[in-house]
């Protein structure tokens, strides 16, 4: 089967991020779309998967034009996919969530209970993850495990196109090789497999065809053999590594955080390692190896089992000079309800009071100060709802309400998920000016290129320990991915 | 998911012109239409039904805000209102309102920290304390209790010039939990919570804290709110105040806030406070029986929610 894109727009309001964008898939192909973060990837794959109705342009399976208005539409039409956010059902079994509403039922309409483990059992088995018992709570699973029956159930029914965001994101070792034999399997099938991801070296292996995506349009179709990794990432960003990343020299001054031996049961354990002023550190980690649990018991929103170094509660990390930019803003960074100086100005508030009464002139005018320095647009935003703003905006509100309480650490987890280049660039460049004022930066990310490129050394953590340190300078990708996965010599 | 900042500040304004034009129209139905509304005695009395519904749905949106709700105020208002009436045999009069009010202090601490330390639904605690505190308030008196100090019906019946005394409390409850919730970092924090309360302990903000101190609030108002009372009827029922929690449920809904928190205004609530009144008011000119009022007021309240809801859509 083809799939076909024709000159698609999406709005979002008043912002267009997808501008006319035009794409062809054929039948036992793997298509792989790459582009950095933000680039419109994820609305892509929503217009694909009949989440997002395109605001303008044409869709056409086998040259026929279709609009798909639900998830449901693209279903019955073979379109499935698989998000990087999983939507498992932690508390049911993996049955429950492979069948999910189609039970086999006995003649007394009651669920047939060994027929449907039989059911999941085969489409754990097609699919070639026949490792996991189809009996298991999925929350019990790894997350490597949860993407597969994630997966597993996207392949029941008749398919034909199965798009694929980030699947490599938190599989690992066999469990990619599994992944990757399931994709030639599905190819060989006649499957068309829209394979999303930002890890270029199995772009190059996997793909047949590859699209790069920059800013909301097509800027690139070609072939691996016809291009390199180093040519993409050009692309992808539309400038050269050296022009997004500024140059770091760093001379580190006194130690600004000491973590020793920091565990919390089940999440990770015996973490040691040293923020010193003026230095930027990476923390590069598979969904799963702990990186964002570790900050987050730092920072003291979650208590922890042993060791020194964390702080018993935000408030007291807070006063010794912390600040942290959470990996989801949406669930921990923002108030979406509320307006943008409402939500800088809520980690300085009790600083900023005359008497019983909040200072509303002043607290104006620094949060004024804050979107000036960080150029948050609109200009004149203080009284817009915050989630009114874009992704990268929205982001920079994150990153002034912490620099408003004047941190002495800034720990920042995956600071540039969803956010155009331009921003990007903004906030590379900001945090480079700030540790050169001697703020000490823990920088935790997905990005390979992001912890070498915007760091001065990068932690590696794997299954919930330090699996190694490495220098950015002179160190590759494909070397942190090692220590990440943990084939590391 | 783009909003324009213009649209949102004339709909603000169109639901305030709306609920100004729904208030006077009530208002001037009511003048025409009967004789008494008018009158000096059914002016003052409405100014002083106004005073318990108002107190309860001042702390009601305080707790709303958070997320939460308060199901037990009706039975805080029998209990402090009993207490009170009960205590005046014995103690000084300004003594015994003040423990009566206490006590509505003390309940919605308990709710509060049931809330907060051991993360109970509201819903739940509440519905709880609201029937713990009626059972408490006929522990404590199965009868009712009128006491005949003079001095006791004060509070409930003092005029200064045109205006009740009580309604001027119930005024200065509004106008200083205005500017708590707008002005001081513990109201906005209130507010924050109800929007995002992992953001909000994240930004170094004790959240449980703040949730104690709104059901706190709600119970200093629910305990005020049965003195009060007591004190205008001149007589202390174990069995008063069911069901005052949805009238000031249905000001704050009413008022445009969110029960999911986060979103909700002082004033619109007050709005919603005179909306309420002003149709009981009127169905009792009217004699329209009780029960019908009943009717009458739900589906109001629904087609008020509802008028709202398509302003917003439109919008």
């Amino acid at each position: 089967m083809s799939l076909e894109l024709r000159s698609v727009r999406k709005s979002y309001g008043e912002v267009e991020v997808l501008h006319g964008v035009d794409l062809t898939g054929r039948d036992g192909e793997v298509l792989a779309v790459v582009g950095a973060n933000g680039a419109g990837k994820s609305t892509l794959i929503r217009i694909f998967a009949g989440a997002h109705e395109m605001s303008s342009g044409e869709m056409l399976i086998d040259g026929e034009p279709v609009r798909l208005r639900s998830p449901h539409d693209a279903h019955e039409r073979g379109i499935r996919t698989v998000y990087q956010e999983l939507s498992i059902v932690p508390g049911l079994s993996v049955t429950e969530n492979l069948l999910m509403g189609q039970f086999p039922k006995r003649k007394t309409g009651l669920i047939d209970w060994p027929a449907a483990h039989r059911r999941a059992k085969e489409l754990l088995d097609a699919a070639g993850f026949g490792a996991i018992e189809p009996r298991t709570i999925a929350g019990r699973l790894t997350i490597a495990r949860q993407q597969m029956v994630e997966i597993a159930k996207a392949l029941a029914g008749e398919v034909r196109v199965l798009v694929l965001d980030e699947p490599s994101a938190v599989l690992a070792g066999s469990d990619l090789d599994a992944l990757f034999e399931l994709i030639r399997r599905l190819k060989a099938r006649g499957v068309l497999v829209v394979y999303v991801s930002h890890r270029l070296a199995e772009v190059m292996e996997l793909a047949d065809s590859i699209v790069v995506i920059k800013d909301g349009a097509i800027i690139e179709t070609t072939e691996p053999s016809r291009t390199s990794e180093d040519e993409l990432i050009r692309l992808m960003a539309g400038r050269k590594l050296e022009q997004i990343y500024p140059e770091r020299r760093a001379s580190p001054g006194e130690a600004r955080l000491t973590v020793t031996d920091l565990s919390r049961r089940g999440e990770f354990s015996d973490i040691s390692f040293e923020l010193r002023a003026g230095e930027i550190v990476g923390l590069f980690g598979l969904v799963g190896s702990g990186r964002s649990e570790m900050a987050r018991c730092v920072f003291g929103a979650e208590p922890a089992s042993s060791g020194s170094g964390a702080f018993r509660s935000p408030a007291e990390a807070i006063s010794h000079g912390l600040a942290f930019v959470t990996e989801d803003r949406k669930r921990t960074g923002l108030i979406g309800g509320m307006s943008v100086l409402d939500n800088i100005a809520l980690a300085t508030m009790r600083a900023s009071t005359r008497g019983p009464l909040i200072d509303m002139s002043g607290r104006k005018e620094r949060v004024a100060g804050m979107i000036d320095l960080l150029s948050i647009q609109p200009a004149r935003c203080a009284t817009m709802p915050v989630a009114s703003l874009s992704g990268g905006n929205q982001q920079k509100a994150v990153l002034a309400k912490w620099l408003l309480a004047e941190p002495r650490v800034l720990i920042l987890d995956e600071p540039t998920r969803g956010v155009d280049m331009a921003t990007r660039v903004d906030i590379y460049r900001m945090i480079d000016a700030l540790a050169r004022e001697g703020l000490a930066v823990l920088l935790i990310s997905s990005d390979l290129t992001e912890v070498l490129g915007a760091t001065d050394r990068v932690l590696v953590m794997r299954e919930g320990r330090l699996a190694g340190e490495l220098p950015s300078e002179g160190t590759t990708e494909d070397e942190v991915l090692a220590h990440a996965i943990g084939v590391a010599a | 998911m783009s909003v324009n900042a213009l649209p949102k500040i004339s709909r603000e304004l169109l639901t305030t012109v709306a609920f100004t034009a729904l208030i006077v129209l009530l208002i001037a139905v009511a003048a025409i239409t009967t004789e008494n509304f008018l009158t000096q005695t059914n002016l003052t009395n409405l100014l002083k039904q106004m005073v318990t519904t108002g107190l309860l749905a001042y702390g009601m949106l305080v707790v709303i805000l958070t997320g939460g709700i308060d199901l037990s105020v009706g039975s805080v208002v029998a209990f402090s209102g009993i207490l009170t009436a009960g205590m005046v045999s014995s103690l000084p009069i300004p003594a015994a309102m003040a423990i009566g009010v206490a006590s509505g202090i003390g309940f919605g601490l308990v709710n509060g920290m049931l809330v907060a330390r051991f993360g109970l639904a509201p819903f739940v605690v509440t519905l709880a304390s609201l029937t713990t505190i009626r059972g408490l308030a006929f522990v404590y008196s199965e009868v009712p209790i009128a006491p005949e100090d003079p001095a006791f019906f004060t509070l409930g019946s003092a005029m200064a010039g045109p205006i009740p005394v009580s309604t001027i409390i119930m005024f200065a409850v509004f106008l200083v939990g205005g500017v708590f919730l707008t002005r001081t970092p513990a109201g906005r924090s209130i507010i924050a919570i109800g929007g995002n309360a992992e953001t909000v302990r994240l930004a170094g903000i004790n959240v449980r804290r703040h949730i104690v101190l709104a059901y706190t609030i709600a119970g200093l108002c629910a305990g005020l709110a049965g003195v009060i009372l007591a004190s205008r009827v001149g007589i202390a029922q174990p069995s008063v105040g069911v069901a005052f929690e949805l009238d000031a449920i249905a000001a704050c809904v009413i008022g445009g806030a969110s029960l999911a928190g986060g979103k909700g205004s002082v004033r619109a609530t007050f709005g919603g406070v005179l909306v309420l009144v002003l149709i009981n008011n009127l169905l009792n000119l009217y004699g329209v029986q009780s029960f019908w009022q009943q009717v009458l007021k739900g589906l109001i309240i629904i087609a008020v929610i509802l008028a709202q809801r398509t302003n917003r859509v439109r919008a």
